[in-house]
């Protein structure tokens, strides 16, 4: 097997685990959680090409992985902040509950 | 042989990140998942980039991790709150069954698609001068869209996390 | 890149040339091939390193209470010694019992043979844990120090970043120092230490860019040799002789100050403050391990002023390299950790509000400006003559105008400052 193919199946497994986290677990911090695997799997496939892809010298890869890890960054900072507001309304981070669009 | 590094990476980042998600106590999840960012970036760092599995480090390990603990402490009321129950099986079968489909699909056509041949070129070489070099010129438009995105977002978590001001009192 | 670049002196290499040889010596001796041939060879860089700081972090602790000692006039340690050899040369007696020099091998073996107490509802594997995480990411962040001129461990082109990723880890060992303990107050006072740790991340890194900007790289060896010329042969070029470089160099001081927890901005670990903080359920060998490990984090920060402003291994005057680049290293190190205790012995501890507003109000806004500043000096290299003044005023004025006017703005509403000194 090719290190390329061993690399996109490990990327495709951290994204299967990310998905199936996300959403099977009801609490609201998890399914971030699983999010943040989702993200990180696709840097992985992103370095994966990089380095063993057919355009040798190009730096694409690497910066793309540099603006997704601020961008995935930037999105927990925002996740968790509704996950603490909606802990403030309801008291609990369930999100079987969070089924109203009144507050 | 040369791919053993790699396998021991992929087991023991997939192991940790599968623990994590199964686990009742959100603390040990958090601290689960924290160890296969690392990693990640221990496989940045097998495959040559250098800077990015530093900048994984930092950010994720170094503050992501310190983000998700302080939200995990501040949404609960005691020490019961942390521990999860486990879904009902057959939202875990629900759950599991698409990603098992979308894994196959993956991993299918990835087998399908590289021959099994066992080239190693050697790894590209990118200084730092040229990651700075392309985010101060090709790159600049993106980056300058990055540090606005980073500022709007940190307003906005703020603006959501703080309490709503309370209603005047008739 | 220095002048005398042509002979150089033996005592330069000696160490590596000693090591070479004993790799040598052993692959004949043993048949060793060439995956352990590499392995020895770096593992007795590891174990030079480890020992040299070991034994380093050891006199540091006895050195800072015996000048904590002397700052509050009182004498330090001096009871601990050799006493069998205090009968030396027919009987000449050691009245002082080598000074107390023997006091850090004796806490080490009373930390040692401490009873080891867990709380019983305490998460075993994470209590365990922390004190592991913390000693071994300190302990990383010494791979990219450049201890002489050919003595860097790790020669990395993104050695700065590597460093501020190592010294970031540290602060997720002292969360699970807090939580693992079970213990409101530990936990509490965990997170007060991280905020502590993350307000001051920000400026201690803002203040090591504009040397970036000005060497265009990041990797420490190619720092300290950009720092590598004299001007009449006495002046050093080094970046804390320079309007940005001497205020980076304030604001480094402040933040290292903040992010070893240590006094003024100790209060994770003060006795009065909640006991002992993230630290209240740690005896024995793993609250020696955490003490170690903020010395080794202390260290590695004033290493890396040294490397970044002091000029590193370089000599101050021309004709001073005679002396081996190593031993200028180690004396500017010690300077720096002199002047860190000095501080502590002198200055008050603040307060957590006082800590951060400091941080975010004052300095972060400064390392800002100085960022803008390192950036005008970078531009403005071909300036000379006359225009040469205006670059040094223009960069003066630039940084020390703000200092002033924000200085005066966060004091306001403050009396007049009133001495009382001890009749």
């Amino acid at each position: 097997m090719s290190p390329l193919a061993l690399c996109l199946i490990f990327s495709s497994c951290l994204f299967c685990v990310g998905l199936a986290g996300a959403l099977a677990r009801g609490n609201a911090i998890l399914v971030l959680l699983g999010i943040e695997l989702m993200l990180n799997a696709a840097n992985v496939n992103f370095i994966a090409f990089w380095r063993y892809g057919p355009t040798h010298a190009s730096s694409t890869g690497v910066m793309f992985v540099i603006f997704a890890i601020a961008l995935a960054a930037a999105e927990t900072a925002v996740g968790l902040a509704l996950v603490i507001a909606v802990y403030r309304h309801q008291r609990n981070i369930r999100l079987q509950e969070a089924t109203k669009l009144k507050g | 042989m040369t791919l053993l590094p790699l396998l021991i990476i992929m087991l023991l980042t997939l192991g940790s990140a599968a623990v994590a998600m199964m686990l009742r106590n959100l603390i040990h999840s958090a601290m689960l998942l924290i160890f296969s960012w690392a990693g990640i970036a221990a496989f940045f760092l097998w495959a040559g980039a250098e800077f990015v599995a530093f900048a994984q480090v930092l950010v994720y390990v170094g503050a992501v991790s310190m983000v998700v603990l302080f939200a995990v402490l501040l949404t609960r009321r005691s020490r019961a709150d942390l521990e999860v129950s486990p879904p009902a099986w057959k939202r875990i079968l629900l759950a599991v069954f698409p990603s098992v489909l979308v894994g196959s699909l993956l991993i299918g056509a990835v087998l399908g698609a590289f021959p099994p041949t066992t080239n190693s070129s050697p790894a590209p070489e990118l200084t730092v001068k040229q990651i700075g070099e392309s985010l101060m010129g090709p790159q600049t438009a993106a980056l300058l869209a990055i540090g606005v995105l980073l500022t709007v977002a940190l307003l906005g978590a703020i603006v959501i996390a703080s309490p709503e001001k309370s209603e005047d009192k008739p | 890149m220095s002048a005398a670049s042509g002979s150089e002196h033996f005592l330069e290499h000696a160490p590596l040339d000693l090591r070479d040889w004993l790799v040598q010596f052993l692959t004949h001796w043993l048949h060793l091939t060439g995956l352990l041939q590499w392995m020895l060879h770096n593992l007795i860089s590891i174990v030079m390193i480890l020992a040299v700081f070991g034994l380093f972090f050891a006199f540091t602790t006895i050195a800072e209470r015996k000048l904590l000692g002397r700052l509050q006039n009182r004498l330090g340690p001096n009871r601990t010694g050799l006493p069998k050899f205090s009968r030396l040369f027919g009987g000449w007696h050691f009245k002082h019992k080598l000074f107390g020099l023997s006091q850090p091998f004796a806490d080490a073996i009373k930390a040692l043979t401490k009873e080891d107490i867990v709380p019983a509802e305490a998460d075993k594997l994470l209590h365990f844990l922390a004190p592991v995480i913390v000693v071994a990411f300190s302990l990383m962040t010494f791979a990219v120090l450049p201890f002489g001129r050919h003595f860097i461990p790790v020669e990395m082109d993104a050695a700065l970043l590597y460093f501020f990723a190592a010294g970031s880890a540290t602060e997720l060992a002292i969360f699970m120092a807090g939580w693992s303990s079970r213990n409101k107050y530990s936990l509490l006072s965990a997170m007060r230490a991280l905020a502590q740790l993350i307000s001051y991340e920000l400026p201690l890194i803002l203040s090591v860019v504009p040397v970036v900007l000005v060497t265009s790289t990041l990797s420490t060896q190619n720092i300290v040799l950009a720092q590598g010329s004299w001007t009449f042969g006495v002046l050093p070029h080094w970046f804390v002789f320079t309007p940005w470089g001497c205020a980076g160099f304030l604001i480094f001081l402040v933040s290292a100050l903040a992010e070893s927890n240590r006094s003024p901005f100790d209060l994770p670990e003060a006795e009065s403050e909640l006991v002992a903080g993230h630290l209240t359920e740690y005896s024995g060998f793993k609250y020696a391990l955490f003490f170690m490990a903020e010395y080794f984090g202390l260290t590695a920060l004033s290493a890396l002023g040294v490397t970044i402003f002091l000029g590193g291994w370089q000599a101050p005057c021309e004709f001073l390299q005679i002396i081996p680049s190593y031993l200028w290293f180690m004396g500017k190190l010690i300077l720096m950790i002199v002047f860190f205790i000095w501080v502590r012995g002198t200055l008050l501890r603040l307060r957590i509000d006082q800590l951060t507003r400091l941080s975010w109000k004052f300095l972060v806004p400064l390392a800002l400006i100085n960022l803008v500043n390192g950036g005008f000096w970078a531009l403005t290299t071909e300036w000379s003559g006359p225009l040469q003044i205006a670059r040094w005023a223009i960069s003066i004025v630039v940084i020390v105008v703000p200092f002033l006017l924000m200085g005066r703005k966060l004091s306001t509403g403050f009396a007049p400052r009133t001495y009382r000194y001890a009749p």
